[in-house]
C-alpha cells in the first residue's frame, strides 16, 4: 500500500540578516496509514520545521522550500498555492502545537473554536457544527460538554485546554495528525492521560501520526516508528525497537545514555559534549563529527549516506561502512539498550 | 550518611493566598523536614502542589503564613535586619525554571552574574571581576566571549548555565533549584545535572531540587519528598521511595513516567489516584520505617509497626 505521506529530500531554509539557516538539509521518510513516527532530536535539528513544512506553514519571504516535495495522496504539497493549501490544512492535515496556552484564543469561548474549522471544511450549518463540537469535546474526555462550550480557555486547566486542542485538530476527522511536543509543558499523570487519548482515536480514527518530542520515554510510549534528527537531518530511522534495542548512530547511543537508569545514582550520566552546529555554516562532513567520539576521518570530509541495517533500520554513520573499525557504544549505553525500565519492573510487581 | 547537620529545617510551614474576598488557597498547608548539608533534597509533585510556593517561601521570596524555616539554626523569617538578611540571601540563592524569563533581557551576562557580587561588595577591583566572570563562565562551560552578550543570543541550555553561573557567583551553601531542566533537551539536561553534581562536589553544596521528572529527580537526588494539594504525602531515600512507595498518590506518579523502554511501555499498567480513599482529616505525617515518613492515619500507621 501506498503510504499517506511521503517526504522526499525536504529542505527548508531561512534568510536571516546572518546568512541563510539551513534548518533541514535533506530528509526523507514515508508514513504509513494508521502509524506513529515519533521525530526526536534537541532544539534546532530542524523537527519542528519539518513538520511546519508539512503544515505549509513556513513563513515566506523568510521561509523557503529550495528543494524536495511532500506528496500526500499524490499531490506535491510544497507546490500547492496558499489557497489550496488552505483546504488541506485543519481538514486533511492538522496539528496539534506544543503550548496550549498560547495556541488557543483567549477572546474565543471553546465552542466557538471548534466550531470554526467545521463550518470553514466541512460546511455544517451553525446547530450540526455545535452538536458535532459537543461530541468531540466529549471524545477528548471533557466532562459537561455542552456547558463547557461557552467557556473561555482561562477556565480549563492546562491538561483541560490541550484536550481542547486535540478536539479542534481532530474536528474535520484528519488523515494526518501533527503533535508538535503535544505533552511537554504537561505533568505526568496528564501527560499519560493525554497520550492514552491521542492512541485511543487513533486506533478509532485510523489517524496517521506524526508526534514530535525529545522526551524518550514517550517515544517509547507511542511510537511505531522513530527517526532521529539531527542539524537538520535524519540521522537514524527504524521502528521502536530499532532505535531503542539496537541502535546503531553514535548520536542516538548520546540520546540513551543521557537517560538515567533506575540503579544508575552513582555513574555519571553520560551528556552529550558540546552544542550542534551552526546551521548557517553547516560543517564539512557528518554534521555531529564535532560532539562524536567515535568519529573517524572521513567523518570531517565527506557526509555519510544511510546505511541499511535491516528493512525496516536505516542509519547515516560511517560506522556502519565496511571499512570502518568495529565501534561498540560504552557499556552505560549497552544496559540501556538491554531495557532501562527492568529494575524497574520487578519493582512495581512487588507492589501488587 | 554519618554526622548529619541539618542546613534547612523546615517545621509546620504554612503559605496560604487570599484569592478573592472569601477563597483562601492553601498553596502550602503544614509542610515539615529537614535538609541535611551536603545532600540534594528532591521535592516532586504535579503543577499546583505548592513545590514551587515551598521554595520560594523557604528563600523568604514570600513571607511564610505560619511555620518556622531555620537556616543553619537561625529562623529565616521574622524580623530581620538588613545586614542579617544580605547575609543570609549570600547563602541561599535560587536557579529558576525558566532560563527565558528569569534574565534580564536588558543586561549582558557579564553584568547579571556580576550582580550578586556587587550588591554584596565580594569584589571591588574590576580587573578581578571580569577574571571572576570568566571563571564562573568557565566552571558552568561556556566561553568568556560570551561574557559580553545579551540573554536572546543564546539557547535555554546556555542561559540555565547562565542562571547556575549567577547563583554561584555569591558562593552560597545552599540553592534553590526550582524545575532547573524541565525546559531543556535531554542531551541538555544530562549536562545541565552533571554540572550540578560536580558543582555539589566541589563546592560542598546542598540542594533542594524541586521539579515534576521523576527519573531525573531520582538520579539526583538522595532523598525525595512527594507533596501533594499543598502537602507532603510521603518522604524517604530516593531508592527505597522507588523500590517501595507506601503512599497511593506516589505509587500512581510512579506509574505515570514513561520509560525509554518500548517493551516496558507495551506492558504498562497505570495506577489512578483517588484522594477520597483517605480519611484526610485524621491524615498525619508519620515515620513507618526507618527514615520513611507518610501521611497517614493512626490505623495505618499501627499497621505498619505491626507488621515489623
Amino acid at each position: 500500500m501506498d503510504p499517506i505521506l511521503d517526504v522526499r529530500h525536504l529542505h527548508v531554509f531561512f534568510d536571516t540578516y546572518g546568512g541563510t539557516v539551513q534548518a533541514v538539509r535533506g530528509v526523507d521518510f514515508t508514513l504509513e496509514k494508521g502509524e506513529t513516527l515519533a521525530i526526536v532530536g534537541e532544539s534546532g535539528s530542524g523537527k519542528s520545521v519539518t513538520v511546519k513544512a508539512l503544515m505549509g506553514l513556513v513563513t515566506k519571504p523568510a521561509g523557503h522550500i529550495p528543494e524536495g516535495e511532500i506528496l500526500f495522496e499524490g499531490k506535491d504539497l510544497t507546490k500547492l498555492s496558499d489557497k489550496e493549501m488552505q483546504k488541506i490544512r485543519g481538514k486533511d492535515i492538522s496539528m496539534i502545537f506544543q503550548d496550549p496556552m498560547t495556541s488557543l484564543n483567549p477572546t474565543m469561548k471553546i465552542g466557538k473554536q471548534i466550531m470554526e474549522s467545521l463550518i470553514l471544511h466541512q460546511k455544517l450549518s451553525k446547530s450540526e457544527a455545535r452538536n458535532r463540537a459537543v461530541e468531540l469535546l466529549e471524545l477528548v474526555g471533557i466532562p459537561d460538554p455542552a456547558s463547557r462550550m461557552n467557556q473561555y480557555p482561562h477556565q480549563f486547566s492546562g491538561g483541560m485546554r490541550q484536550r481542547v486542542v486535540i478536539a479542534i485538530a481532530l474536528a474535520c476527522n484528519p488523515k494526518v495528525l501533527l503533535a508538535d511536543e503535544p505533552t511537554t509543558a504537561l505533568d505526568v499523570t496528564i501527560q499519560a492521560q493525554i497520550l492514552e487519548l491521542m492512541k485511543e482515536i487513533q486506533r478509532k480514527m485510523e489517524t496517521s501520526i506524526i508526534f514530535i518530542t525529545h522526551d524518550l520515554g514517550v517515544v517509547a510510549n507511542v511510537a511505531d516508528r522513530v527517526a532521529v534528527m539531527y542539524a537538520g537531518k535524519i540521522v537514524e530511522i527504524g521502528t521502536v525497537d530499532d532505535i531503542f534495542y539496537h541502535p546503531k548512530h553514535p548520536y542516538t547511543w548520546g540520546l540513551l545514555g543521557s537517560m538515567p537508569t533506575v540503579d544508575s545514582d552513582d555513574e555519571k550520566l553520560m551528556a552529550i559534549p558540546g552544542t550542534p552546529p551552526d546551521l548557517i555554516n553547516p560543517p564539512k562532513g557528518d554534521a555531529f563529527a564535532a560532539r562524536n567520539e567515535y568519529a573517524l576521518q572521513i567523518d570531517l570530509e565527506e557526509e555519510p549516506p544511510m546505511f541499511k541495517v535491516s528493512d525496516t533500520h536505516y542509519a547515516a554513520t560511517w560506522l556502519l561502512h565496511g571499512d570502518a573499525p568495529d565501534v561498540e557504544p560504552s557499556e552505560a549505553v549497552k544496559k540501556r539498550m538491554k531495557g532501562i525500565a527492568k529494575g524497574n519492573l520487578s519493582a512495581g510487581k512487588e507492589n501488587r | 550518611m554519618m554526622n548529619k547537620e541539618k542546613i534547612v529545617e523546615v517545621k509546620n510551614l504554612k503559605q496560604y493566598f487570599q484569592a478573592g474576598r472569601k477563597r483562601i488557597v492553601k498553596a502550602v498547608d503544614g509542610v515539615s523536614f529537614d535538609i541535611y548539608r551536603g545532600e540534594t533534597f528532591g521535592l516532586v509533585g504535579e503543577s499546583g502542589c505548592g513545590k514551587s510556593t515551598t521554595g520560594r517561601t523557604i528563600i523568604r521570596l514570600y513571607n511564610a503564613t505560619s511555620g518556622e524555616v531555620k537556616f543553619n539554626g537561625i529562623d529565616v523569617h521574622g524580623r530581620k535586619s538588613k545586614k542579617d538578611l544580605k547575609q543570609f540571601n549570600r547563602q541561599m540563592q535560587m536557579i529558576f525554571q525558566d532560563p527565558y524569563a528569569s534574565l534580564n533581557p536588558r543586561m549582558t551576562v557579564k553584568e547579571i552574574i556580576l550582580e550578586g557580587i556587587e550588591i554584596h561588595g565580594l569584589i571591588k577591583d574590576e580587573a578581578k571581576k571580569t577574571m571572576r566572570v570568566e571563571e564562573l563562565l568557565d566552571t558552568v562551560g561556556l566561553n568568556k566571549e560570551h561574557a559580553t552578550r545579551y540573554p536572546h543570543e543564546f539557547s535555554g541550555g546556555q542561559r540555565q548555565r547562565i542562571g547556575i553561573a549567577r547563583a554561584l557567583a555569591v558562593d552560597p551553601e545552599f540553592i534553590i533549584a526550582d524545575e532547573p531542566i524541565s525546559a531543556l533537551d535531554v542531551s541538555i539536561q544530562a549536562q545541565v545535572v552533571n554540572l550540578m553534581k560536580e558543582l555539589q562536589e566541589k563546592h560542598g553544596l546542598t540542594y533542594l531540587f524541586i521539579a515534576h521528572d521523576l527519573s531525573m529527580v531520582k538520579y539526583i537526588s538522595d532523598r525525595i519528598a512527594v507533596m501533594y494539594a499543598g502537602k507532603i504525602v510521603e518522604l524517604a531515600d530516593s531508592n527505597e521511595l522507588y523500590k517501595n512507595p507506601l503512599h497511593p498518590y506516589t505509587r500512581s506518579l510512579l506509574s505515570a513516567i514513561p520509560l525509554p523502554d518500548p517493551d516496558f511501555e507495551r506492558t504498562r499498567e497505570r495506577k489512578i489516584y483517588d484522594p477520597a480513599q483517605h480519611d484526610a482529616d485524621n491524615a498525619k505525617f508519620r515515620e513507618v520505617k526507618q527514615g520513611h515518613w507518610l501521611l497517614c492515619t493512626e490505623e495505618v500507621y499501627k499497621a505498619f509497626q505491626g507488621n515489623q
